[in-house]
């Protein structure tokens, strides 16, 4: 057994109501910058839907992730001796457009115009080459809220086996949203594929962060992730991603993304496992058991046993205090309500997702939907939302234990219905969902109210245990690339520097007081 | 000293020390700017095509002058390989590979020039590098029809003399006159590829040094410590 430290998170999708504040306030802190403004290290997907780039889930395009090839744990891109061939031209590579072309909009025209009959406008112009865009066809997030037919959205790889065309109708059609960040997965594609080696999984909190000087720009990142989170900067030329705020993260605060969530959906926290069975559990024959194998990696933090070896392990002890506490342990491993997106790319993701129920009331008014005991709350399987669905996304398609967490996440609805609304604790539906009272109070203090102290029980970096001299580094690091603060650069440097310009317009509009 | 001289006596050693020089002092200062830096993300077309053609031809063309331009002539003779041989091989090879090279870096230098996101994403140098490539292709291919002259006439001589003249820049021993004999084509060519090092350190060409052959032998997962290895 070694034991290591995951900082871990976890998505209360019930709770989502697709705002884009977690979007935004990322890319104003970590992706305004020239070569990734088409980047979004945090984005929030319409599902179905084909999302952001496109058809990201579609491993058959993009050959992400791993697979199990001749009994062995393999990249589905191939292997070694494939990247290397593969080099000069990876051939799994998404092109911008997958995305979408960034774009921004003459605004200074509608300052600086002369005096017209018709109201001047604003006309989008591409960031990347500052070329005329004519029209606008594709955006981060063009189906937003079920935008365009269904015909195209119902590519969403999560209608497998699903008859989805039932769903096409208005009377039938179902929405969720669906953040994504990286998720610092535990068996890492991105690491794997890396030729340079320059990215890397950290040992004592698992955030996984690409070496910016030691990235060469082999691009086998970026065909490799499933989740599609490992970004080319086409300026810089090298490959960027989520760096799961850890200058944050290590001063004992919630990501940026986290921190911002007008829902309170978003909970961070600490997980232990053990690293050494890493390679097994990635490697189950059955994807459907990779759900319950990534469960079996995860170190109970209140187990004596575990706390010995954590000790060990170098692990402080506040480290292992935080773990006990973790809103992550509680939602993954106690309760069964929260679950890796798609575990069967088999990389051990830590960004972790609590399944939504669907919005009901009217349904129930018009007694389109059988309920439960208790009169009120409707049955999970006949819930707008296809089980299905979810189970495909969340569980490589296993439906019991997401109908399970839904029945939990019902009963504890049902159970604090009758003590707000009937002013009596029924507990019917608790018991046919196999959860106490105690559990389903404290299911609603996480879930509902989502006090700042639940959701995030983050643990400071101890820099000061891992460095020789730690006076030697305080107030030494900046965030910076290459030598942007070093004295070194002179404007006529022979090595390329990074470029700054953009391409809006720097004309000023004319001051209202001059005539 | 006369230009020859300059060019084919003192010229080689400028191209190589600013080579050397100037790719350690990059990669000890400027690890940031060290990269293939790739457009394939912002246009796929051609890319596949056009990438593989250039990056086999233009290392098939190292290998083949390393190997054939380097090793001393006795070497040859112990392990039986005619000068006629030798120069077969070199025209074939070299016009398999210079083709290659020629065809892909056209493709990608035209790529570059026309299609505007990578024209917006490309730096003078990027441009200039990559024209200069296919123009000592192109030079070098037309060096073909002399070389084979010489070999239908049974005259190894140019070949053997280019031959001498690198071993002697690389013993430290010039003799520019040697290349006096040969066809100015060739001078031309052997200037164009002397100048490639000389612009090296400058360009994306450094990304050659970091060809990862490391990935091969190297575990899947890297995990950094911060810890001290004291501890």
């Amino acid at each position: 057994m070694k034991i290591r430290a995951q900082f871990a998170l976890v998505f209360n999708l019930d709770k989502c109501i697709g705002c884009h504040t977690c979007s935004v306030t990322c890319k104003n802190v970590w992706t305004n910058r020239k070569g990734v403004e088409y980047a979004w290290f945090n984005n929030v997907e319409s599902k179905p839907g084909i999302g952001y780039p496109k058809r990201w889930e579609d491993q058959d395009v993009w050959n992400g992730g791993w697979i199990k090839s001749n009994g062995k744990l393999e990249l589905k891109s191939g292997g070694r001796l494939s990247k290397l061939v593969n080099i000069f031209a990876n051939p799994d590579m998404p092109q911008v457009d997958d995305y979408y072309e960034p774009f921004t909009y003459d605004y200074a025209h509608l300052q600086n115009a002369p005096l017209s009959e018709a109201a001047p406008t604003a006309r989008p112009r591409s960031m990347i080459d500052g070329s005329r865009m004519e029209k606008i066809s594709w955006g981060p997030n063009w189906e937003d809220d079920l935008a365009g037919e269904f015909a195209k959205r119902s590519v969403d790889k999560n209608f497998d086996n699903i008859q989805k065309q039932m769903y096409a109708e208005f009377e039938n059609t179902f929405h969720m949203y669906l953040p994504r960040i990286c998720n610092h997965c535990l068996n890492p594609a991105c690491v794997a594929a890396c030729p340079s080696g320059s990215i890397y999984k950290r040992e004592e909190d698992g955030i996984v962060l690409v070496d910016q000087d030691k990235c060469r720009g082999w691009r086998m990142c970026i065909s490799s992730c499933p989740y599609k989170k490992v970004f080319y900067n086409w300026e810089s030329g090298k490959a960027e991603k989520c760096i799961g705020c850890y200058p944050r993260v290590e001063s004992g605060m919630p990501t940026v993304c986290s921190e911002s969530c007008v829902g309170r959906i978003r909970y961070n926290g600490i997980m232990l496992y053990d690293a050494d069975k890493i390679e097994a559990m990635a490697s189950m024959d059955d994807v459907q058991d990779l759900y319950q194998a990534q469960l079996d990696i995860f170190l109970d933090p209140k187990d004596p046993e575990v706390i010995a070896q954590a000790r060990r392990d170098g692990i402080p002890e506040d480290w292992i205090v935080a773990a006990q506490k973790s809103p992550i342990y509680k939602m993954a491993i106690d309760w069964k309500i929260a679950f890796p997106m798609h575990p069967e790319y088999r990389t051990l993701p830590m960004v972790w997702y609590v399944p939504p129920l669907s919005p009901v009331q009217t349904q129930i008014d018009q007694g389109n939907l059988p309920t439960g005991p208790d009169g009120a709350i409707p049955l999970a399987e006949t819930m707008r939302l296809p089980v299905k669905y979810l189970a495909n996304l969340l569980t490589a398609g296993k439906e019991a234990p997401i109908v399970s967490a839904l029945n939990r996440l019902i009963a504890m609805r049902s159970y604090q219905r009758s003590v707000h609304v009937e002013g009596r604790a029924d507990t019917q539906a608790l018991d046919a969902a196999g959860i106490s009272e105690d559990q389903a109070k404290e299911m609603y203090r996480y879930l509902a109210i989502a006090n700042y102290e639940d959701r995030f029980v983050i643990p400071t970096g101890h820099a000061e245990v891992r460095l020789e001299n730690f006076y030697a580094y305080q107030g030494q690091n900046g965030f910076t690339f290459g030598n942007d603060s070093s004295a070194g650069i002179s404007p006529s440097s022979l090595f390329p520097e990074r470029r700054k310009d953009t391409v809006e317009s720097l004309e000023f509009a004319p001051s209202a007081d001059k005539e | 000293m006369d230009l020859h001289n300059f060019i084919f006596g003192v010229y080689p050693y400028i191209a190589t020390t600013v080579f050397l020089l100037g790719s350690l002092i990059r990669f000890d200062h400027e690890q940031y700017t060290w990269k293939s830096d790739s457009s394939q993300f912002l246009s796929k077309s051609y890319m596949r095509f056009a990438s593989n053609f250039f990056h086999v031809g233009v290392l098939g063309l190292f290998g083949g002058h390393l190997v054939g331009l380097l090793t001393p002539h006795a070497v040859f003779q112990v392990l039986g390989v005619s000068d006629m041989t030798h120069q077969w091989v070199a025209i074939v090879a070299g016009g398999i590979f210079g083709s290659m090279c020629f065809i892909g870096a056209a493709v990608l230098w035209l790529r570059r020039l026309f299609n505007s996101r990578v024209r917006a994403a490309s730096r003078w140098m990027d441009i200039n590098i990559l024209g200069w490539l296919a123009l000592t292709a192109a030079v070098g291919l037309s060096t073909i029809p002399v070389s084979i002259g010489h070999a239908s006439a049974d005259d190894p001589q140019a070949m053997i003399v280019l031959a001498e003249w690198v071993q002697s820049i690389l013993y430290l021993h010039p003799s520019p006159d040697l290349m006096r004999s040969v066809n100015g084509i060739y001078r031309l060519h052997v200037f164009l590829g002397m100048s490639v090092f000389l612009f090296f350190p400058f360009t994306r060409l450094v990304h050659v040094w970091s060809a990862p052959f490391g990935y091969l032998g190297r575990a899947y997962q890297i995990v950094r410590s911060k810890r001290s290895a004291a501890r």
